[in-house]
């Protein structure tokens, strides 16, 4: 076989996305965690260059003593990060919770509809997914706001009297976090589902093995590689997560996206919002690694 | 199993209740003569006719159509060489750090890579506008384009392009007269899945672009901050329906493929 020529072809091929992602994902992230290490200034762009790569390698040396972490001292002493951080954390994992509980009776009715729907029910399930996802929590809005059709609707209806808080809450971030994310969560654990051999439950069955210890001790072991694909896809987006807590939280619900958010377009604070990227990834890593490695083991997203 | 059609109808009906409900009343309320979103007092197309007469609001759906356009091209070529690479040519060195690079982004918090792609623009003195939003959504968009190509060819027969190997193609042959065309489906889909994520993205736009260059989601963005109003549901309405009307024409294309099959 003409390995030479071919070795040297899949170079080629290899190197224009590898030299893209190096570029534009890669050398940006060492760039943050470079500004990370920066003291903040009021100037364009708003941070004191830190070192100088074409300096040579003294000056480097030079440069690692003046090194700052101000940023991370300034995100150690302020309350507000160390409360996002764990906001972020504790809604990511709610919400994860809820859509787990809400989308796994879905993709279980969905597989054990009659074959001709299966494909057109998932289809309408994941279909949300292709639309905006502002859109969707745009719609939201107009939902739960105090004056919003919810409330119209439950207080015509008579069942309250009060407008229900819902709207800048906590609830509403859940609550939109759950929908939009929706997707993601059942469509792994529709896959997990469908490739179960229908023989085992009936064996289960034949053994003596109740509707609900057939679905214990056999359907759910056995989507679970679903159901934590699906929770992974969910939690680490989620945990960063601007759009929603933006328009639907309120003061209370500050998570880690908009707190870095606001210290970069309002306080034009760029090492402190680089430190708390750094940090949010360093709490993501583990999880994105996870993630990773099931995908590379030749799961589907 | 019978005793399980009620429950199964049910948990289908609630669930699709609470997926299309909101997307429902969106479009049912663009309709909605008042201004008040959220008191119905009659039919009315006056939004949209208000929509139409938005100049700013045309010009920022013409840039996001532009940047989705372009960015997505760039995507689904970089992402079909990327899935290439990992499907067919075995382990090299630092396949595991490219593998990284491919994954992360796919979940990685949209802050995150928008700041990092910020700093890198203003690092090299990029001008911030159109290109450099082209440049940032081509490339979260490349790694989505992966991994729907490489699926593709994880399940493609690989012994049609063994033959043409055997029958004197090259590498290069081999590639546009087999495999490419065996994985078109996948590119086609990778191509529309990189549009919608390029034309939906606020997050990324928001951080690389500069003056001049307000995309769509960024114009209703700033609107929706305001408030809800019919004209955002008029403009939500009809993105949802050009969606809508896309995965229809995708959903009966695929039924065909299959029947002929």
């Amino acid at each position: 076989m003409p390995r030479r020529p071919l070795a040297r072809g899949a170079r080629a091929v290899l190197s224009a996305p590898y030299l893209w992602l190096a570029f534009f994902f890669i050398a940006p992230l060492a760039l943050v965690a470079k500004i990370s290490l920066s003291k903040s200034v009021v100037a364009q762009p708003p941070y004191a260059p830190t070192f100088d790569l074409y300096a040579g390698f003294g000056a480097l040396i030079e440069a690692a003593r003046t090194l700052s972490f101000d940023a991370y001292r300034g995100l150690v002493a302020d309350p507000l990060y160390f409360e996002s951080y764990l906001t972020s954390l504790g809604v990511a994992a709610l919400s994860t919770a809820i859509a787990i509980l809400v989308a796994y009776p879905l993709a279980l009715a969905i597989v054990r509809s009659d074959r001709r729907w299966r494909g057109f029910l998932i289809g309408l399930a994941v279909a949300p997914f292709w639309t905006s996802f502002l859109i969707r929590v745009y719609a939201w809005i107009a939902i739960l706001k105090e004056e919003g059709l919810l409330n119209h609707a439950l207080m015509t209806l008579g069942l309250i009297r009060e407008p229900l808080e819902i709207f800048a809450t906590t609830m509403a971030v859940v609550i939109g976090i759950v929908y939009s994310y929706l997707p993601f969560v059942v469509l792994p654990i529709y896959n997990a589902l469908e490739k179960q051999d229908v023989a085992l439950r009936e064996a289960a069955a034949d053994l003596g093995a109740g509707p609900l210890r057939t679905f214990f001790s056999v359907t759910l072991p056995l989507s679970a590689s679903g159901v934590v694909a699906g929770a992974l896809l969910m939690f680490i987006p989620a945990v960063g997560e601007f759009v929603i807590p933006d328009l639907l939280g309120g003061s209370d619900t500050m998570m880690i996206g908009r707190v870095m958010w606001n210290d970069f377009f309002e306080n034009r604070d760029w090492p402190a919002a680089s430190a708390g990227a750094i940090v949010l990834l360093a709490i993501l890593v583990v999880p994105i690694v996870w993630f990773e490695r099931r995908q590379t083991r030749g799961g589907a997203v | 199993m019978s005793a399980w059609r009620v429950p199964r109808l049910a948990t289908l009906l609630v669930g699709f209740a609470f997926l299309y409900a909101p997307i429902v009343l969106l479009v049912v309320y663009s309709f909605n003569a008042s201004r008040l979103a959220t008191v119905w007092t009659g039919f009315s197309t006056h939004w949209y006719a208000a929509l139409l007469a938005d100049e700013q609001m045309r010009g920022s759906a013409l840039i996001s159509l532009e940047v989705a356009a372009l960015s997505a091209a760039i995507a689904t070529v970089l992402g079909a060489l990327a899935a290439l690479a990992l499907e067919r040519f075995g382990g090299f060195r630092t396949r595991s750090v490219f593998v990284a690079a491919i994954y992360a982004p796919l979940v990685m918090p949209e802050v995150i890579l928008g700041l990092s792609l910020l700093l890198l623009f203003v690092a090299i003195g990029a001008p911030r506008g159109f290109w450099t939003i082209v440049a940032g959504h081509a490339t979260f968009s490349m790694c989505f384009a992966a991994v729907v190509i490489r699926a593709r060819l994880a399940g493609a027969d690989r012994s049609l392009e063994e033959a043409a190997m055997d029958l004197g193609a090259g590498p290069v042959a081999t590639f546009m007269r087999i495999t490419l065309p065996l994985a078109m489906p996948a590119v086609i889909s990778a191509y529309m899945l990189a549009f919608i994520l390029s034309m939906d993205d606020l997050v990324i736009a928001s951080f690389t672009s500069g003056p001049g260059a307000t995309t769509l989601p960024m114009r209703i963005y700033s609107a929706v901050r305001l408030g809800v109003s019919p004209e955002i549901n008029a403009i939500s309405s009809l993105l949802l329906g050009a969606v809508g009307v896309a995965l229809l024409i995708g959903a009966v294309a695929q039924a065909r493929r299959t029947n002929a099959a």
